[in-house]
C-alpha cells in the first residue's frame, strides 16, 4: 500500500524594521549612497567603538510582538553570536538567544475557508550585515558596510505549517500586521522580509517529527511554494528509497527549480553565543509598555469588521481593499474628503486593480493621492465630466497623480451641458441614420445604442450619456 | 627647575600663574623621555610634533582665559590601548602595528577639553594582557626602581613614565588590577573607578564587563582631579553611568575619624611577603591612629575569585579580538591562499603567545557543551563576590588590604610560569568582578628598596571614602622618587 505523507513546515522570517538609524549607533539606514558612506566606528567594528540600542528598534520590535500575541520579555538581554565573515565587522552579530524580546505568540491564518493558529516561538532582535562584492576581474572582494547594523527582527514560528498555501497564508498575515504597525515595508522581492523554511515530513498519522532541512535563498511567494514542493518530492524519494534525510541548510536555485545542499549540520558552526557584555540589560516597564499599546494602530483584522459595519461594501471588497495598507489608506483617506464609500470602493477594485495589472505594480506601489481620487469621484458625481472621460483621467491620476481639474480645463475635457447644441447634434445623427431610427421604431430597442454612441462619437466623448438618451428618446418619440 | 618632579595640580598651577609656559612644560616632558627611552621604554609611539603644536594652541587658551582648569597645559601620557584620532593605537601588538584610529577615545577627548597635551602612548602587556608589561612585541617596560625588575602590567608604561617622572601623570585602564599593580610596583598612586564610572567608548576591549580607565599619577590629589575630568556620562557607552557624585576634590580631608576600615584576614593567609604584610598592617595603624576604626574580618570567597577572573575575561577577549582579522585594519599576513587562510596566518602571526592563551581559553569556556559549566559558573561566583563585599560594605566604609602578594618581580620570571603570573592578581581580580573603585598607593618599601602597594577598596560609586582615605594616609608620610627620577638625567 501506498505511504501518505504529511508536510511539517516551520518558518523563520527576517524583517528589516523601518527606522530611521541603526540598531546600535547614529547612521542611516537608508537604502543606496556611495559604499561605506553610512558608517561610522560602531558599524564598522572599530576597535574601541561601542554599541548603543536604538530605542526605536525596541519600540517596533514589542509591537510586532504585541500584535502577533507573543508575551514581552522584560528583562532582555543581548548576545553575541560568534563567526568570521567579513561582511561581520566585528565578526560577531549582536543578536538575541537567552532572552529574545517576545515569546510564545500565536497568529490566525485561513487557507480555503479553515481557520487555524500558527504559533509563533520567539521574535529576537539582531543587526544586519555589510555586502560583500566580489569583483571578478580583478579577482578581489571589498566589502560595503552601509547595511552593517541595519535593525531585523527575526519571528520564529513553531513547526505548525503543513502546506505550501498555510506558509504563504501565513507570511502574508505577518506582512500585512508589520506593514499596518509602519514596522517595516515587508517587500519580499527587495530583501526586507526574508523567510527561511524549515521542512520535514513524516507518515500521516505520526506523532513525531521527521529530520528537517533548512531552506534559503526564498525571493518571493512563487519561489516559496515551489521550493517546498520540490523539497517534499525530494525528502519523499529519499525515505522511499530507504536512506535518510540528511540535518542541513540548502539553498534553492529559482531559475533551475531545484535546491542543493550549503551545509550540514555536521560542519554546522558553534557561535559561542554569550551575553554581549556592552549591552545593558533591555528593561521593558509597565510604562513603556502601555504607551506601545495606546499607539498601536488598527490592525487589517479590525479594519475589515469596521468596513463591514460603517461602510456596507461587499466582503469581497473588504478583502481587496485591506490586503494592502496602502490601499486601506487611500481607501479611508478619500472618504474623509466626503466621497462615497461604495464609489471610492468601485475605483479601487475596478480601474485601481487594472491598472495595476496593466503596469506590473503592487498595491503597495500606489502612488496617487486620495485627495485627486476624491476630486475625480466629486467632478463625476456634480457630472463636470462624465464616466468614460472619468476613467481617462484617472488613469492619468493614477501613473502621474495629476490633479483631475487642471487636467480637464487643460485638455477641454468637460462634459457638454449646453442642450441647444446637444439637441442640435442629437437631431443631425437622427436625420444621417434613418435606419436606425425606423429600426428603434419598428421596436428594436437595441438600436438607440447606437445612436448614442454616434452622439458621443459627434461629441467627442464629452456629453452626459443619460442626458443624450433623454434628450434622443424624446425626438425620437416626436 | 625640574618640572617633571612637581604633581600635575603643582606643574598645572604654574602655568596658570604664568610661572612656566606650555611649551617648557611638554619639552620638559620630551627631553626626559629622550633621555630615558632606551633604559625604560615605557612609551610605543612619542608625538613630539603633535604635542608641541597642542602646547602652543593649549596657550593661546590659557592666556585668553578659554582654559581655566587645573589640569590646562600639563602633558600627559595615555596608555596605547585607548583610541587616538591620527595617532598610532597599538595596544602593544603587532596586529595593530599600523593602526591610526579615526576618532578619539571618550576619556581622552575630556583630557584634551580641559588642555591636557597627549605626549604620547605608554606601552603595556599586548592588549592588557598580563601583569609585567613583558608581553609587548614593542619590547619589555622596565622598573624605574630597578631596571632589572618588571614594572607590573598591564599599564606598565603609564606607572614607568610617571615614576621616571617624563610625565606628570598618565592614563591607564585595569581590567583585572592593571592600573592598582603597576603603580605599585612603580611607587607612584593609581584608581580604577567603579565600572561605569568613566566612558570605555575608544578603550579597546580585552574584558568589557571588567575594564575601566583610570589615572597614575604621584599622588591622591592628582588622581582626584584627573578623575573629575574624565568621569562624565557618555552616551555613546551603554554602561556608563551618570548619577553618581563626582566631587572627587572635596574628599582630599585629612580626617578618618569614625571611618570603618575593615581589614580581609584571608588576604593575610599565605603566598603573601612578610615585608608586604607588615607594611599594609602598619599603614592600617596609622589610620587607627588618626581616628579610624579598624577591624579584621573574613571576607571569604577569595580562593574563587582568580579562576572566575580567567573565564570571564578571557571569554569576552576571545570575542572582542575577533574583529582583528586583517580585513578593515591593521597587519594582514603578506601571503595567503583563501580567506580562511588569510584570518589563520594573520591572527597567527599577528597575537603573541599570551593573547592566543587567552583566546583559546575564551573560546574553550563559550563553546557548547562547556558554556555552562565555565562561562555561567564564573558568572555566578561572580554575583557571590558582589554579595562578599556587598555584605563587608554593610559593615565597612573602606576595605584595606595589599595590592599584590610581592614587590616587583624580577623580569622574565613571570613569562616562564603563566600560573604564578596569575596568582599574583589575587588582591585585584575580585575588584573588577565586583566591580568597585579601588586605589593603590605606595606604604613602604622592602629590603631591596622596592615600592609596597597599599589598596584601598570602597562601595560602588563610593570613590569619594578610599579618596579620603589614601588622602589622610598619604598625608603622614613623603613622597619618594624613584631613582631613576633622583639620579637627573
Amino acid at each position: 500500500m501506498e505511504k501518505t505523507y504529511e508536510t511539517v513546515i516551520g518558518l523563520e522570517v527576517h524583517v528589516e524594521l523601518a527606522t530611521k538609524t541603526k540598531i546600535f549607533c547614529g547612521c542611516s539606514t537608508e537604502f543606496g549612497g556611495e559604499p561605506n558612506t553610512h558608517t561610522c566606528p560602531v558599524c564598522t567594528g572599530m576597535p574601541g567603538s561601542l554599541p548603543v540600542l536604538n530605542k526605536a528598534v525596541l519600540e517596533k520590535a514589542v509591537a510586532v510582538g504585541l500584535a502577533t500575541n507573543c508575551n514581552i520579555t522584560r528583562n532582555g538581554k543581548f548576545d553575541r553570536k560568534n563567526y568570521f565573515y567579513p561582511d561581520n565587522p566585528q565578526n560577531y552579530q549582536i543578536s538575541q538567544l537567552y532572552f529574545p524580546i517576545c515569546r510564545d505568540g500565536k497568529v490566525e491564518i485561513e487557507v480555503e475557508g479553515e481557520k487555524k493558529f500558527v504559533r509563533i516561538h520567539e521574535i529576537h532582535m539582531e543587526e544586519d550585515a555589510g555586502k560583500l562584492v566580489h569583483d571578478s576581474f580583478t579577482d578581489t572582494s571589498l566589502v560595503d558596510y552601509n547595511r552593517s547594523g541595519v535593525p531585523l527582527i527575526e519571528i520564529v514560528s513553531e513547526p505548525d505549517m503543513r502546506s505550501a498555501e498555510e506558509v504563504i497564508a501565513y507570511l502574508d498575515k505577518l506582512r500585512l500586521i508589520i506593514q499596518y504597525l509602519g514596522a517595516s515595508d515587508c517587500k519580499l522581492n527587495e530583501g526586507s522580509m526574508r523567510a527561511d523554511v524549515n521542512l520535514s515530513i513524516r507518515e500521516k498519522g505520526s506523532e513525531e517529527f521527521g529530520t528537517r532541512t533548512e531552506m534559503k535563498n526564498l525571493n518571493s511567494f512563487k519561489a516559496i511554494a515551489r521550493a517546498i514542493e520540490n523539497e517534499r518530492e525530494r525528502q519523499i524519494d529519499i525515505i522511499e528509497s530507504g536512506e535518510k534525510v540528511i540535518q542541513e541548510t540548502r539553498r534553492w536555485d529559482d531559475e533551475k527549480g531545484y535546491s542543493y545542499a550549503m551545509r550540514s549540520k555536521e560542519d554546522a558552526q558553534d557561535y559561542r553565543y554569550f551575553p554581549d557584555p556592552d549591552l545593558v540589560p533591555i528593561i521593558v516597564t509597565d510604562e513603556f509598555l502601555d504607551e506601545i499599546k495606546s499607539r498601536q494602530p488598527e490592525l487589517r483584522d479590525e479594519k475589515r469588521i469596521r468596513y463591514k459595519e460603517e461602510y456596507s461594501i461587499p466582503e469581497y471588497d473588504i478583502d481587496i481593499i485591506t490586503n494592502s495598507k496602502k490601499m486601506a489608506d487611500i481607501f479611508e483617506e478619500t472618504i474623509a474628503l466626503g466621497a462615497e464609500p461604495k464609489k471610492v470602493s468601485n475605483w479601487l477594485m475596478v480601474e485601481t486593480m487594472r491598472l495595476m495589472k496593466e503596469h506590473d505594480k503592487d498595491a503597495d506601489d500606489i502612488s496617487f493621492s486620495a485627495k485627486n481620487l476624491a476630486k475625480l469621484i466629486d467632478m463625476v458625481d456634480k457630472k463636470v465630466i462624465n464616466g468614460s472621460v472619468a476613467k481617462e483621467v484617472f488613469e492619468k491620476v493614477f501613473t502621474d497623480d495629476i490633479e483631475p481639474e487642471k487636467y480637464v480645463e487643460e485638455n477641454g475635457l468637460k462634459t457638454v451641458n449646453d442642450e441647444g447644441a446637444l439637441t442640435k447634434t442629437i437631431e443631425e445623427i437622427v436625420a444621417a441614420n434613418p435606419k436606425s431610427v425606423e429600426d428603434y421604431k419598428s421596436g428594436k430597442e437595441k438600436a438607440i445604442g447606437f445612436l448614442v454612441g454616434q452622439t458621443m462619437k459627434a461629441m467627442k466623448g464629452k456629453a452626459d450619456p443619460g442626458e443624450v438618451n433623454r434628450i434622443l428618446k424624446e425626438i425620437l418619440a416626436k | 627647575m625640574d618640572l617633571m618632579s612637581l604633581t600635575a595640580v603643582e606643574l598645572g598651577q604654574k602655568i596658570k600663574n604664568k610661572e612656566v609656559t606650555v611649551k617648557e612644560a611638554v619639552e620638559e616632558s620630551l627631553r626626559r623621555i629622550d633621555a630615558l627611552e632606551k633604559d625604560i621604554n615605557s612609551f610605543v609611539t612619542v608625538d613630539k610634533e603633535g604635542a608641541l603644536k597642542q602646547a602652543e594652541e593649549v596657550q593661546k587658551k590659557i592666556d585668553s582665559g578659554e582654559l581655566t582648569g587645573p589640569l590646562a597645559g600639563v602633558p600627559v601620557a595615555i596608555k596605547d590601548n585607548m583610541c587616538t584620532k591620527g595617532l598610532l593605537t597599538t595596544c602593544s601588538s603587532k596586529i595593530l602595528g599600523n593602526f591610526v584610529p579615526t576618532y578619539t577615545a571618550t576619556a581622552v577627548e575630556k583630557l584634551k577639553e580641559a588642555g591636557a597635551v597627549i605626549i604620547g602612548k605608554t606601552n603595556m602587556d599586548e592588549f592588557a594582557m598580563g601583569s609585567t608589561s613583558e608581553t609587548s612585541y614593542y619590547g619589555a617596560t622596565k622598573n624605574p626602581w630597578d631596571l632589572n625588575r618588571v614594572p607590573g602590567g598591564s599599564s606598565g608604561g603609564s606607572a614607568a613614565a610617571v615614576s621616571s617622572e617624563e610625565v606628570p601623570y598618565a592614563l591607564g585602564s585595569d581590567t583585572g588590577g592593571s592600573i592598582r599593580q603597576p603603580a605599585s610596583f612603580c611607587g607612584v598612586t593609581g584608581i580604577k573607578p567603579t565600572y561605569g564610572r568613566v566612558s570605555r567608548y575608544g578603550l579597546i576591549a580585552y574584558g568589557s564587563s571588567l575594564d575601566q580607565i583610570g589615572p597614575i599619577a604621584k599622588d591622591v590629589r592628582d588622581c582626584a582631579t584627573i578623575l573629575e575630568i574624565i568621569c562624565q556620562h557618555d552616551d555613546k557607552d551603554s554602561t556608563s553611568y551618570s548619577e553618581a557624585a563626582s566631587d572627587f576634590t572635596s574628599a582630599l580631608v585629612d580626617d578618618v575619624k569614625g571611618m570603618k576600615i575593615g581589614i580581609p584576614s584571608d588576604y593575610f593567609a599565605e603566598g603573601i611577603d612578610p615585608e608586604v604584610k607588615e607594611a599594609v598592617l602598619a599603614a592600617a595603624k596609622v589610620l587607627e591612629e588618626k581616628g579610624a576604626v579598624v577591624e579584621e574580618f573574613s571576607l571569604g570567597m577569595v580562593d574563587y575569585a582568580i579562576p572566575a577572573y580567567y573565564i570571564i575575561a578571557s571569554a569576552e577577549a576571545s570575542s572582542n579580538l575577533e574583529r582583528f582579522d586583517g580585513v578593515k585594519y591593521g597587519y594582514r599576513t603578506a601571503d595567503y591562499t583563501d580567506l580562511h587562510n588569510m584570518y589563520k596566518k594573520t591572527r597567527s602571526e599577528g597575537f603573541g603567545a599570551e593573547v592566543k592563551r587567552r583566546i583559546m581559553l575564551g573560546s574553550f569556556v563559550l563553546s557548547s557543551g562547556y558554556y555552562d559549566a565555565y562561562y555561567v559558573k564564573a558568572l555566578k561566583t561572580k554575583a557571590l563576590i558582589k554579595k562578599a563585599f556587598d555584605d563587608a560594605f554593610a559593615r565597612y566604609d573602606v576595605i584595606l588590604g595589599p595590592v599584590a602578594p610581592t614587590t616587583a618581580l624580577k623580569c622574565g620570571e613571570s613569562l616562564s610560569d603563566p600560573i604564578k603570573m596569575y596568582l599574583g592578581d589575587i588582591y585585584t581580580v575580585s575588584v573588577n568582578l565586583a566591580g568597585l573603585p579601588g586605589i593603590s598607593l605606595p606604604c613602604g618599601y622592602d629590603k631591596n628598596g622596592l615600592p609596597i602597594g597599599l589598596q584601598l577598596l570602597g562601595q560602588t560609586f563610593d570613590e569619594k571614602s578610599i579618596l579620603r582615605a589614601a588622602y589622610a594616609y598619604e598625608q603622614s608620610r613623603s613622597y619618594k622618587r624613584s631613582p631613576i627620577a633622583e639620579r637627573g638625567l
